[in-house]
């Protein structure tokens, strides 16, 4: 059926209008890009735009000299890295059960898991509960409270429930599989799409925290890169990274500037990088959830 | 008669019992790994969820650091009247209200129009590639969003403002401008969620049966026809769920971007319960009155989630529960 003019101007507009909200997406995002190799002095001059100018360097440069940062760097890699490996043990653990109707009592086990998503203690009981167990400045603190998304483990249990056959986990007791060796054999190797989506999800969740570190943690040894970046985007402390002794002070000011674009863009680049490949499972992992919330 | 009537009555149930008891048991023997499993989970909530909830009694008590939370002896509702009557008390509870409101009417349809405007284009590749950029800022971290904002609002370096500057304008600190607070909290959300909270509509858009489309084609309806018709109502169920989720947790405003972009020149519209209950309790150490602030924004948000399921429910017959 040929299209209508109506329909063309509508098409029209719509692809108008979606070309000019991935503009304003993406443009910033390519600025600080282009702006991160550029010589400050001309990003102040409004000289870059479109492709960078003066190439350097020196911004990157700057920010790896600093011990604190890349210090903060491998802590962040540590607490994604061992947070979100616990936080996929549990999950399972969380989920498959839930999702078996022969588990009794996964009524009230999910009441228990789904209440705490609409009330909780509230920062204070929480931080002395903390406090008591003693857990503050430990590495602990940085992957106990956040071991467990009730989003997630709703996520995997609804799609254990819908997506696995409950006959193939039967066929395999009745071969004499134990509920471990299904799991392990039979369910898991199955789910490894939304398996990868909640890696994702909980290592960029892990990755980004910087509310538990805030509070929890006062030993800059301990920080994550998120709190050094805050110091260094948001509260402008860049004494040690700035040469102040040689250079006027308009000088460092502009070389502050390029530290910070080249901080976003490092502090960005393993999740960008990591992105593409598992976009097209966001669609599934989000779906699975929609279906049963 | 009536007395074996009752003896076999009682021999049943007996024998009732028995088989229950055996019931269980062979699930047990059968599913005792379940069980193991799912117990450092339970652990886990306990502790960290159930453990801080008995704990919220605190609000109601004076804490003494040394007798503990069990220990303190009882206040009443003193602390939740000191708040009240605080000359912060409408300040941060108009500041909260208001950028969650703002929050909801300008975030909650964008991500729903994106997604009916993506549901119609065409071509694969220019979708994707739609979709790979908006999603992108989903995983930017929030000190990253803020440390954005504060680069490209910079008064001596931001890009806008050097734009303003050069268009004859005079730049302006944005961002200790009490007045631009709200805004540029609401709309940098929207920059950063509206590609991901447009995928579960999406979602839910692919599972619209696509012969309503063909039968609204043969009667001649328009392409905004069909959307408005058939997508829109399509998708309603998501939207009020979605909706009754947003409105439960308007007062909810998060701590993190709040506090962030917080600094003592916007403080008069910036200050919400999350970052007072911060400042006076984890700062200031005033532990049960800042826990019956917290307590206090808790309870509002459930009575809210609740009253807004049951009027969506009865509205549309859609709800969380």
């Amino acid at each position: 059926m040929p299209e209508t003019r109506s329909d063309r101007i509508a098409s029209g507009v719509i692809y108008v209008l979606l070309g000019v909200v991935t503009l304003i997406v993406l443009y910033p995002l390519y600025f600080v890009a282009i702006a991160s190799f550029s010589a400050p002095e001309a990003v102040l001059r409004g000289e870059v735009w479109l492709w960078p100018r003066d190439i350097t360097f020196a911004g990157y440069e700057r920010l790896f000299a600093n011990r604190e940062l890349v210090r903060g760097f491998l802590n962040t890699l540590l607490y994604t890295g061992a947070g979100t490996a616990l936080n996929l043990i549990l999950t399972i653990a969380a989920a498959y059960p839930l999702s078996r109707r022969d588990f009794k009592g996964r009524n009230i086990f999910s009441f228990m898991l789904v209440f705490t998503l609409f009330f909780s203690g509230g920062l204070i009981p929480t931080y002395l509960l903390i406090k008591d167990l003693n857990l503050l400045n430990t590495f602990w603190v940085m992957v106990l409270p956040t071991a467990v998304s009730v989003w997630n483990v709703l996520i995997l249990r609804t799609f254990f429930q819908t997506s696995i056959p409950y006959e193939l986990q039967e066929a395999s007791f009745i071969d004499g599989c134990s509920n471990t060796r299904t799991l392990l054999r039979i369910v898991l190797p199955l789910s490894l799409p939304v398996l990868a989506v909640m890696v994702l999800f909980y290592a960029v969740g892990h990755w980004n925290s910087y509310f538990n570190a805030l509070i929890y943690l006062s030993d800059r040894e301990q920080y994550p890169m998120q709190l050094f970046l805050r110091e260094i985007l948001i509260q402008g402390q860049m004494q040690e990274m700035v040469d102040i002794t040689d250079d006027s002070l308009a000088r460092s000011l502009m070389e502050a500037e390029s530290i910070k674009y080249a901080a976003v863009i490092v502090a960005n680049l393993p999740m960008l990088m990591l992105y593409p490949f598992l976009q097209k499972y966001f669609t599934k992992g989000v779906m699975i959830g929609a279906v049963k919330g | 008669m009536e007395n074996t009537g009752t003896l076999s009555g009682r021999q049943t149930r007996k024998q009732k019992r028995a088989k229950r008891l055996a019931r269980t048991k062979r699930s047990w023997s059968k599913n005792w790994e379940l069980y193991l499993l799912f117990a450092p989970v339970a652990l886990y909530f306990i502790v960290f969820h159930y453990i801080p909830m008995y704990g919220v009694q605190i609000a109601f008590k004076d804490f003494i650091a040394n007798q503990g939370i069990w220990g303190s002896p009882w206040a009443g509702f003193k602390h939740f009247e000191r708040f009240f009557d605080s000359f912060y008390f409408w300040r941060i509870l108009s500041n909260t209200l208001g950028i969650g409101v703002y929050e909801l009417i300008a975030g909650f349809p964008i991500p729903i129009l994106l997604a009916l405007m993506l549901n119609e284009v065409r071509s694969g590749r220019f979708r994707r590639f739609v979709q790979t950029v908006t999603y992108a800022p989903h995983f930017f971290s929030t000190v990253v969003l803020v440390g954005l904002l504060s680069l490209f609002l910079s008064p001596s370096s931001g890009l806008l403002n050097l734009m303003i500057v050069a268009f004859g304008g005079e730049a302006r600190p944005f961002l200790t401008e009490p007045g631009w607070f709200k805004s540029l909290y609401v709309w940098s959300g929207v920059w950063q969620g509206m590609g991901w909270g447009s995928i579960i509509y999406l979602a839910a858009l692919a599972g619209i049966d696509p012969q309503l489309h063909e039968a609204a084609k043969m009667d001649g309806a328009s392409r905004l026809r069909r959307i408005w018709h058939i997508n829109l109502p399509g998708i309603a169920p998501t939207i009020v769920i979605m909706l009754v989720l947003n409105v439960g947790t308007v007062l909810g405003v998060g701590f993190e971007k709040v506090f962030l972009m917080q600094n003592s020149l916007n403080m008069e519209t910036s200050d919400v319960i999350a970052t007072h209950v911060y400042r006076s309790g984890i700062l200031g150490a005033q532990y049960s009155f800042s826990a019956a602030v917290g307590l206090f924004s808790a309870v509002i948000n459930f009575i809210m989630l609740v009253s807004v399921n049951r009027i969506a429910r009865r509205i549309s017959g859609n709800s969380l529960w």
